[in-house]
């Protein structure tokens, strides 16, 4: 468990010391103003729209602005992904300081989890910059905020199990831009499996469906926890964590 | 302290270690010798648990690296070829750190960290970003990173490679005062610093051992055969070979006069000897009495350099396996 906050802490400050945090952060929060800004521009607009016409739709913060942000919050979480893991063990594959580690009294597991938990820690901060932009809403208006938080829960689930699979991938080159480019397109394609469900209907379309880690994510949008969908990221996770280890035990035999 | 038999080492096309067997006891300083790609690092890299054996068993302070690695591990400092340094991080926190992932917590951490500093001679650059430091710097903070821990062992890969000449001295000195409290391994492909050094000295080649013997000894071995390097010069520059190496032949004790150079008007011999069987005053009488001038007179020891030479040329894997022999003859 010391361990663990150990190599966690040390993966933190090279986030925080060098400019890759600031520069996630600045990209994201930036990204992430626009559409907030557009959905509520849209928001206002036809508010004075139905006032105009004199009709008394109801209108819902939830439902119209931060369900569809949070969705789209999701995907642009796809992109930002392979910049947080890429360089996990693939930098420190190429500086050599992975023997470092290997050769200390560590566990493989510990260190893993240090860095998944790292960058789960960045995630979240990202995460942080859309609470900021919601939390105008709270001071203007009156959404619920239950439906927000299991939300939250939803994209650190779907965080963790993307984060756990770009760490793996990291594991496996000494290339940070390898690394990266591989987690990126199997993070796009966890994303678009799902449309074939769109046009086919066969059991081999719906375990592709299945497999996509975006439609797990709605049921949390909408504010529910659904046992299959939070034991979908959690065995995802897991797995993704245990490939890992196995992979940087195979360093061993391999090199 | 170490035990390692008939260590293998392959990887998927080659076999990086053969079936090496040696042993190092408690405090010694051994030096680890073999040209590039001999297979020290990889030797090495199975000490420190880095990598697994193919076949065959290392043992340190009696823990298999297969079986406790993380025992091992405990009592091992390591030294890799390039320091193992995060460039982001300052050397107080890259050496709290590194006393941190060794299980080290709070005031001990603390005072072994004050104590690596000063032994290191880091003290100056506490604060710096290592990324910054100069390669001397470097190599200390990885050496300061190898000893946090006081482990019982020290390995050290080419802990000199890359240095400038004031550094390698400064780097030797700090390794030679660590001996007391540490069994030390180093490895290097630099002979002299194996002479200044160890204590022991362990030849590998091809991945296989060529020689294990107290550096003393390995000298001593070869001077059984005396060699004295001789500078002689005629006066008028009318010096022919043949007569002054007949004229040396003759000098009682002489077994063979070997020519090794003719510049303008001096030539040099080796003139080799049975030990203590020539007197060097009938030599130096013997050319002063033929007309010559004597220029130089000097002993020629074999150097551990042609002693690995010898070692290592020879590729038949008979004389390999015999090294004692091979020394000797």
């Amino acid at each position: 468990m010391r361990n663990i906050w150990t190599i966690c802490r040390k993966e933190l400050g090279t986030y925080f010391a060098s400019p890759i945090a600031y520069l996630l952060l600045t990209m994201f929060g930036v990204v992430f103003g626009f559409f907030f800004w557009n959905a509520l521009g849209y928001f206002v607009n036809m508010g004075m729209e139905m006032q105009m016409r004199g009709e008394t739709m109801p209108m819902n913060l939830n439902e119209q602005i931060i369900r569809p942000l949070l969705s789209n919050v999701s995907v642009i979480g796809l992109f930002f992904i392979p910049m947080i893991t890429m360089r996990l063990f693939a930098e420190e594959k190429r500086s050599g300081t992975i023997e470092l580690l290997a050769t200390s009294p560590v566990r493989d597991i510990e260190v893993i989890l240090g860095k998944w938990f790292a960058a789960l820690i960045l995630y979240a901060c990202l995460l942080l910059f859309t609470a900021l932009n919601f939390g105008f809403l709270f001071l203007y208006g009156k959404p619920d905020w239950k439906p927000l938080a299991v939300a939250y829960l939803g994209l650190l689930l779907q965080g963790g199990l993307l984060l756990a699979i770009g760490t793996f991938i990291s594991t496996l080159t000494k290339n940070q831009i390898i690394a990266g480019a591989a987690t990126f397109g199997v993070c796009i394609l966890l994303w678009v499996l799902e449309w074939v469900s769109g046009y086919e209907s066969a059991a081999w379309a719906t375990v592709l469906a299945y497999l996509s880690v975006i439609t797990h994510f709605d049921s949390f949008a909408r504010g529910v926890i659904d046992s299959k969908d939070l034991i979908f990221y959690l065995t995802g996770i897991f797995l993704g964590l245990f490939i890992t280890a196995r992979s940087m035990e195979s360093l061993r035999w391999r090199s | 302290m170490i035990e390692v038999k008939q260590l293998t080492k392959r990887y998927a096309r080659t076999t990086a270690v053969d079936q090496i067997s040696f042993s190092v006891e408690k405090g010694q300083i051994v030096g680890f010798l073999g040209p590039n790609g001999a297979g020290k690092t990889t030797t090495m890299r199975v000490l420190t648990c880095f990598l697994p054996p193919s076949a065959g068993t290392a043992k340190v302070a009696g823990f298999d690296v297969l079986e406790q690695p993380r025992e091992v591990k405990r009592r091992i400092g390591y030294l890799p070829e390039s320091p193992p340094l995060y460039p982001e991080m300052g050397t107080v926190e890259y050496l709290r750190f590194v006393g941190k992932l060794k299980g080290l917590s709070g005031a001990e951490l603390d005072k072994r960290i004050d104590y690596v500093l000063g032994r290191c001679f880091i003290s100056d650059v506490k604060t710096k970003l290592l990324g910054k430091l100069s390669k001397g710097y470097r190599q200390r903070v990885g050496l300061a990173q190898a000893i946090i821990h006081n482990p019982d062992v020290l390995i050290l890969d080419e802990p000199t490679a890359g240095l400038d000449p004031k550094q390698i001295n400064e780097t030797r000195d700090l390794i030679r005062s660590l001996a007391g409290d540490h069994t030390i391994i180093l490895s290097t492909h630099i002979l002299p610093e194996v002479e200044q050094t160890c204590e022991q000295v362990i030849i590998i080649n091809k991945g296989r051992l060529a020689a294990t013997d107290s550096v003393r000894n390995l000298q001593a071995r070869t001077r059984g055969v005396e060699s004295l390097l001789v500078e002689i010069a005629g006066g008028d520059g009318s010096l022919e070979q043949d007569l002054v190496r007949s004229t040396l032949e003759q000098i009682p004790g002489v077994a063979q006069v070997v020519s090794k150079d003719a510049k303008d008007s001096r030539l040099i011999f080796e003139v080799q000897t049975q030990k203590g069987q020539l007197n060097r005053g009938d030599l130096a009488r013997a050319v002063v009495g033929a007309g010559w001038d004597l220029n130089e007179l000097r002993a020629a020891s074999m150097s551990l350099e042609e002693i690995f030479l010898e070692l290592t040329g020879n590729e038949t894997p008979a004389e390999v396996k015999e090294p004692a022999s091979e020394i000797t003859a």
